[in-house]
């Protein structure tokens, strides 16, 4: 789907509708939003960037995160007019043309996934997290990673994962 | 979640006039909380005032007389790891790093952490009675699943249990809490911010509506030394408190000096027990004597159906978490019980 | 150069670039323009009527484009069997939006339009209704009394009702000297896959749609939406190419599915339902069930006699029944046996199929029952478990096609280091922990259905393999590439597997750990029927070298036919199609069916044995599986890589039935309370520790042409068990309600 589809019709609009500007991986997007829309349909809804996923929408799964402003954020809970302006890094974002993403490719070694759903929330959230740069050991990644969940299961091949680009080498 | 409109306030003064415009204005800062509640339609907002864009409030400053001042809009993540609170206060930054998620902790403001609500079941679901999201409908809490529920501090109308970590490390650091709004300035003492349920549940804490928190003021003792926080949960991470415990331990040696405990998960509000403390005061750092100080925080508990294992794990957790204080690197990722 | 077959070897998925970098699309992910949004109202109350629902003002919100609700729904099918999809247990299916009437909690009672989805549901949070409350029951605690004889109809089929008494149970058990016995219960669980339940229907004009649905069978949900508005089936086309988990959810058509193709052909437009995450607890779950053992065993160990009760819950309309008692004479094949299932319908939905129904449930009794036997007989509970290895069947007098359980047993307690656990239950221990070893077994049966498949080789010596089959995370995709690779001696890289399409030839709903024998099956007979033709016209070609070669003279092999007895007399497919078949694919569809003569002499499973160490706090009761080792034994395993994960994933499963995951049920209010991903417990990263899986090597010659016996189950029934079998270890304690709390050991 080309990213230029009408998606909202007029009947919507308010005074309340807002002109905003989104830096999308790199691409300043504008569009025009209630403030009752989250960063996550703005994302999924009326940009088509659907790599972002929902699985709660309210707080409690972490399919949704995306680095906002370079930090990992939950963007079901967050405001899309409150985030005017910012930089925002979703999943369709992390790797250019062909090349994946050191953690995309790790995923794919470890088979750190089955269906595929809590995936790109994984990545953005690893993706934060080493770049904070707190966790030490195994046991933090896991604690630090515990905000995303993951139902089938690929929770430890996930942090395996993980750790083999911390450790910037083998693991286990 | 209804079509409320939205502000964003660049200066205080601002803030305050848009907030003052409706009773159904609220201020937006982190959003982790008040998202959630719109989208379960328990909060309605006419309007949302974004105070994200104040200038203030984002840092946190050493003030002359050796406090130190968390700006309210500051992240609890950037307050954890705040090299001034890792260093002085690492029982606050413990506390937070056991809040929520990772995530979470990026968008939730210290101000917000303040102001979140319950997490009853019954108060979640707007459809069945609940004294704190509807006063006078009934409590469905005390005669339903009330595992997660309160044993200190309840009335017959709510028996419902603050949420956070960061304030249970906070009410044992003794904080202030500073407010302002459009006629001034106030500072709230930690023990006197947030409520209990009595027979009005539905007030949370003592916040008036266009009442903004700006800052939250640490005193300058931040018990460095002898600290730990224990979080006991139904998983090991992402899951509210049945028991949280924070402890301060103030030593000469083995003697105490100064002792502070406060309990989370049991209370509408963060618990302390004066009495316990003084009795620590003096004596040896023993189990026999944290024991002791259990006895007496958890005095007059009451458990209800599913939760008054709360009651023993509560003094189990007060002994263990006193012992972990002796011995802050025991502390585990996730404020779990030590190895 | 022979390449070595593509089954057996560890391939990376082949969508996972697709599934990294966020290109796969899921069914809520089809955007169009002009897409429409429908938001679900639920019922508020558990049981009665609706009076009135106040439609006008929403109707009237500029952006709301129609509300439906029973009172002006579109008519559709009358007959039950309409509704009746293929996992229908006997019954009358819900219809949604039938009637005014309110059988359960959260049953959806209209569909609000609206040009967005904010203002959708924003109009579902101000919608209201009048109800006539009438009392209700859902507890089953309290009504396990009312238990009852489940109906029989088609599902019972797969699922059995418990084998006939045999010899005399309560004579053998009143004189045996080693008893054990329990009372279980399990409460409600709900599947929470990590994707929203999504239709988005696009509608093609003149009664044709285009169907985004989440499901775990597109030809199931093709017949049911022809089936109820009486479409022709080749109009509906149902397409699911990406499946965020399902787990047993998908099995029926849920109710977004109705609504959406409703709406979409009643408006003429695209209209996209999406369940939100509460709304994921208002149909199927797995249901509480209450159960009792009594097992007895003679002074040696040999298990003499067998009782395993269940009451389980039901609905009002729908007679849904699993497998839970019928397992322990399988495994330990006592003389006196007294085995007995019974229903109790309650104000809920029906309850569904959830990962290993029944055996999930079952087995923690009846491994946790034996465990607690071996305790009375002082016997290592791995040496029970040997004394009364069977390799027959007794519940059907017939012997296992395979059974490698033995293996899985010695292999498994090798690596695990079972034999340093010491006996006495709290005699281990590490710093504030206590340490505790426990073992189980699991038994899932294996079973295959028909269906077809096509496979067509193209002028690019590319191999096409179609199949209607979903993936809903298994491997599916990658596992049924590599079987065809095999078919035509391919590399996976020249074959190209369609799938997840209601217009692809025919495949049942993706379930029971049958999918791989299923559809494996017929692609193995499109793959020889396609290497037959390829000969055939490879041998009309002008100067054909292969001659008069018959099929058994020839092998098929990176993109040739190429002659046994002179490899240098070789084919391209490429040139078979370019100059044998004028650029035309050459195709075939077949059908793969289970060889019921040759199956029926044997009972067919696979089985797993489970090792786990728990560390509990011995002042606070935390719990903590440290380690765990499934050690499988399933047939042909196809793809280690991902066969792996499938038991990495049931383990984790496990982990969270024992410790984790359940539905609160609040029978004053008859309702769910933690319908949210924030109190629904499922385990997170800082939950799972050290997983271990071993696969057992087992030939089976028996169970299909493939060997492969199915690892979507397996992984998980032992699991639950074997780590309360390690708590008891641990801690002296045997906690028998799931999930265990901690606070259960203070």
């Amino acid at each position: 789907m080309n990213s230029e589809l009408d998606l909202k019709p007029a009947a919507v609009f308010t005074s309340k509708t807002r002109q905003i500007t989104l830096n999308i991986n790199g691409i300043s997007r504008g569009l025009e939003v209630l403030p009752y829309v989250t960063l996550l349909d703005a994302l999924r809804e009326y940009l088509d960037l659907t790599g972002t996923k929902k699985g709660c929408d309210h707080g409690q799964c972490g399919a949704c995160t995306v680095i906002c402003d370079d930090k990992r954020i939950l963007s079901c809970l967050s405001l899309a007019v409150a985030k005017d302006g910012a930089e925002i890094t979703t999943i369709e974002g992390v790797s250019t043309g062909n090349d994946l993403h050191p953690l995309q490719q790790a995923f794919i070694d470890h088979d750190a996934f089955q269906c595929g759903y809590c995936t790109p929330g994984q990545i953005c959230s690893a993706i934060g997290m080493l770049s904070e740069g707190k966790a030490k050991t195994r046991a933090d990644v896991k604690e630090l990673m515990s905000g995303n969940l993951c139902r089938c299961g690929a929770n430890m091949s996930i942090i395996d994962a993980i750790m083999e680009v911390k450790d910037g080498g083998g693991h286990e | 979640m209804n079509n409320f409109d939205y502000g964003a306030a660049a200066e205080l003064k601002d803030a305050f006039i848009q907030v003052n415009e409706n009773a159904a204005n609220a201020f937006l800062a982190g959003g982790t909380n008040l998202i959630d509640l719109l989208k379960y339609n328990l909060v309605k907002a006419e309007k949302l005032v974004d105070i994200n864009p104040l200038p203030d409030y984002h840092g946190i400053e050493e003030t002359s007389d050796g406090k130190v001042r968390l700006g309210a809009l500051l992240t609890n993540a950037d307050t954890a790891y705040h090299p001034l609170i890792e260093t002085n206060y690492p029982l606050l930054s413990r506390a937070i790093l056991a809040g929520a998620s990772a995530q979470i902790r990026n968008m939730a403001t210290n101000g917000g952490n303040l102001l979140q609500r319950t997490r009853c079941y019954y108060f979640y679901d707007a459809n069945v009675p609940c004294n704190k999201r509807n006063p006078g409908s009934g409590c469905s809490a005390i005669p339903g699943y009330n595992r997660t529920m309160a044993i200190l501090g309840t009335s017959e109308y709510c028996i419902a249990v603050f949420p956070s970590d960061m304030c249970v490390a906070l009410a044992a650091l003794d904080a202030t809490v500073d407010v302002s709004s459009a006629e001034g300035n106030r500072s709230i003492a930690f023990a006197d911010f947030h409520r209990l349920p009595g027979n009005t549940p539905h007030l949370d804490n003592n916040l008036q509506h266009g009442e903004l928190i700006t800052g939250i003021t640490l005193p300058k003792k931040g018990f460095e030394k002898n600290y730990s926080y224990l979080k006991l949960r139904d998983r090991n991470s992402y899951a509210f408190a049945l028991v949280s415990v924070a402890t301060a331990l103030d030593l000469d040696g083995d003697r105490i000096k100064e002792a502070r405990i406060a309990l989370g998960g049991v209370a509408h509000r963060p618990w302390r027990v004066k009495e316990a403390e003084d009795l620590l005061q003096n004596q040896t750092a023993t189990r026999e004597n944290f024991a002791a100080a259990a006895d007496l925080i958890l005095k007059g508990a009451k458990g209800f159906e599913h939760n008054s294992f709360k009651i023993e794990l509560a003094k189990r957790a007060i002994i263990r978490n006193c012992m972990m204080a002796l011995h802050p690197e025991s502390q585990m990722p996730g404020a779990q019980p030590s190895a | 150069m022979k390449n070595p077959p593509a089954t057996g070897q560890s391939i990376s998925r082949i969508e996972g670039p697709l599934k990294v970098t966020g290109a796969a699309k899921y069914s809520g992910e089809y955007n169009v323009p002009g897409l429409l949004y429908g938001y679900v109202v639920n019922s508020t109350i558990t049981k009665g009527k609706i009076i009135k629902i106040y439609t006008e003002e929403i109707k009237a919100l500029p952006g709301v484009i129609d509300v439906f609700s029973h009172e002006n729904r579109p008519s559709t099918a009358w007959f039950d069997m309409k509704y009746a999809d293929m996992d229908a247990p006997p019954g009358s299916p819900f219809r949604p939006l039938h009637d005014a009437e309110i059988r359960y909690n959260g049953q959806p009672i209209a569909l609000i339009v609206a040009e967005t989805f904010e203002l959708a549901r924003y109009a579902a949070s101000i919608i209201s209704v009048d109800y006539e409350k009438e009392i209700f029951d859902t507890d089953l605690r309290s009504h396990f009394g009312d238990g009852r004889e489940p109906e029989t109809g088609m599902a019972s089929l797969l699922k059995p009702p418990p084998p006939e008494p045999t010899g005399y149970f309560e004579t053998a058990y009143a004189a045996a000297k080693y008893k054990a016995s329990g009372e279980f219960y399990h409460g409600t669980e709900h599947h929470n896959p990590m994707e929203l339940f999504t239709t988005t229907t696009l509608y093609e004009g003149k009664g044709k749609l285009s169907i985004y649905d989440k499901t775990q069978g597109t030809v199931n949900c093709q017949l049911y939406v022809a089936n109820v508005f009486g479409l022709r089936f080749k109009d509906v086309k149902v397409i699911s190419p990406f499946v965020g988990g399902a787990f047993g959810s998908g099995l029926r058509p849920q109710y977004q599915l109705f609504l959406s193709v409703m709406a979409a052909l009643e408006l003429k437009r695209h209209v996209r339902v999406t369940l939100d995450r509460s709304q994921m607890f208002t149909f199927g779950h797995r249901p509480p069930t209450l159960q009792r053992t009594r097992f007895a065993a003679d002074a040696d160990g040999m298990v003499t006699a067998l009782n395993h009760t269940a009451f389980a819950e039901t609905s009002r309309f729908e007679d849904y029944t699993e497998v839970v008692v019928n397992w322990s004479p399988k495994l330990y094949p006592a003389a006196h046996t007294l085995l007995d299932y019974k229903l109790v319908p309650l104000d809920v939905f029906s309850p569904m199929d959830m990962r290993a129904p029944g055996g999930s449930t079952g087995m923690h009794a009846i491994e946790s029952t034996l465990d607690e036997l071996a305790y009375q007989l002082k016997m290592d509970p791995l040496d029970l478990r040997l004394k009364n290895y069977t390799m027959i069947d007794i519940t059907v007098n017939l012997p296992y096609s395979s059974k490698e359980l033995k293996e899985c047993y010695l292999k498994g307690a090798e690596k695990f280091g079972w034999a340093n656990r010491a006996p006495e239950p709290r005699s281990m221990k590490r710093g504030h922990k206590l340490v505790g070893y426990g073992m189980a077994t699991g038994i899932w049966d294996a079973m295959q259905a028909p269906a077809r498949a096509e496979a067509a080789m193209t002028r690019d010596g590319k191999l096409h393999v179609k199949s209607a089959v979903t993936d809903i995370g298994t491997g599916t995709f990658t596992v049924m590439t590599q079987i065809a690779a095999d078919e035509l001696g391919l590399p996976v890289a020249d074959v190209i597997f369609s799938y997840g399409d209601s217009k692809l030839p025919f495949a049942p709903i993706q379930g029971g750990s049958m999918t791989t024998s299923t559809v494996g099956t017929a692609i193995r007979a499109a793959g020889k029927a396609l290497r037959k033709k390829l000969l055939r016209v490879a041998k009309r070609m002008k100067d054909s070298p292969l001659g008069k070669a018959e099929l058994e003279e020839v092998i098929f092999q990176n993109g040739y036919i190429i002659l046994k007895d002179n490899p240098q007399a070789a084919v391209s497919f490429a040139d078979i199609i370019n100059d044998g078949h004028h650029g035309l694919p050459l195709k075939t569809t077949n059908t793969g069916v289970p060889n019921m003569a040759k199956l029926n002499k044997y009972s067919r499973a696979a089985h797993s044995a489970v090792f786990v160490e728990v560390e509990v706090d011995e002042e606070l009761g935390v719990i903590n599986v440290t380690r765990a080792l499934t050690a499988v034994a399933a047939g042909k395993i196809i793809n280690p890589k991902t066969s792996r994960s499938q038991i990495l994933g049931s383990m984790v499963w496990g982990i969270s039935k024992a410790l984790r995951e359940e539905t609160i049920l609040d029978n004053q209010l008859g309702k769910y309370m933690n319908q949210n991903l924030g109190e629904y417990h499922i385990p997170v990263h800082a939950d799972i520790h050290d997983l271990d899986v071993m696969f057992i090597e087992e030939n089976d010659e028996h169970i299909n042409e493939l060997g492969i016996k199915g690892l979507g189950e397996i992984g998980l029934v032992g699991v639950a068990p074997a780590i309360t079998n390690a708590i008891f270890h641990a801690t002296g304690k045997r906690l028998n309600q799931l999930p265990v709390h901690f606070d259960m050991l203070l």
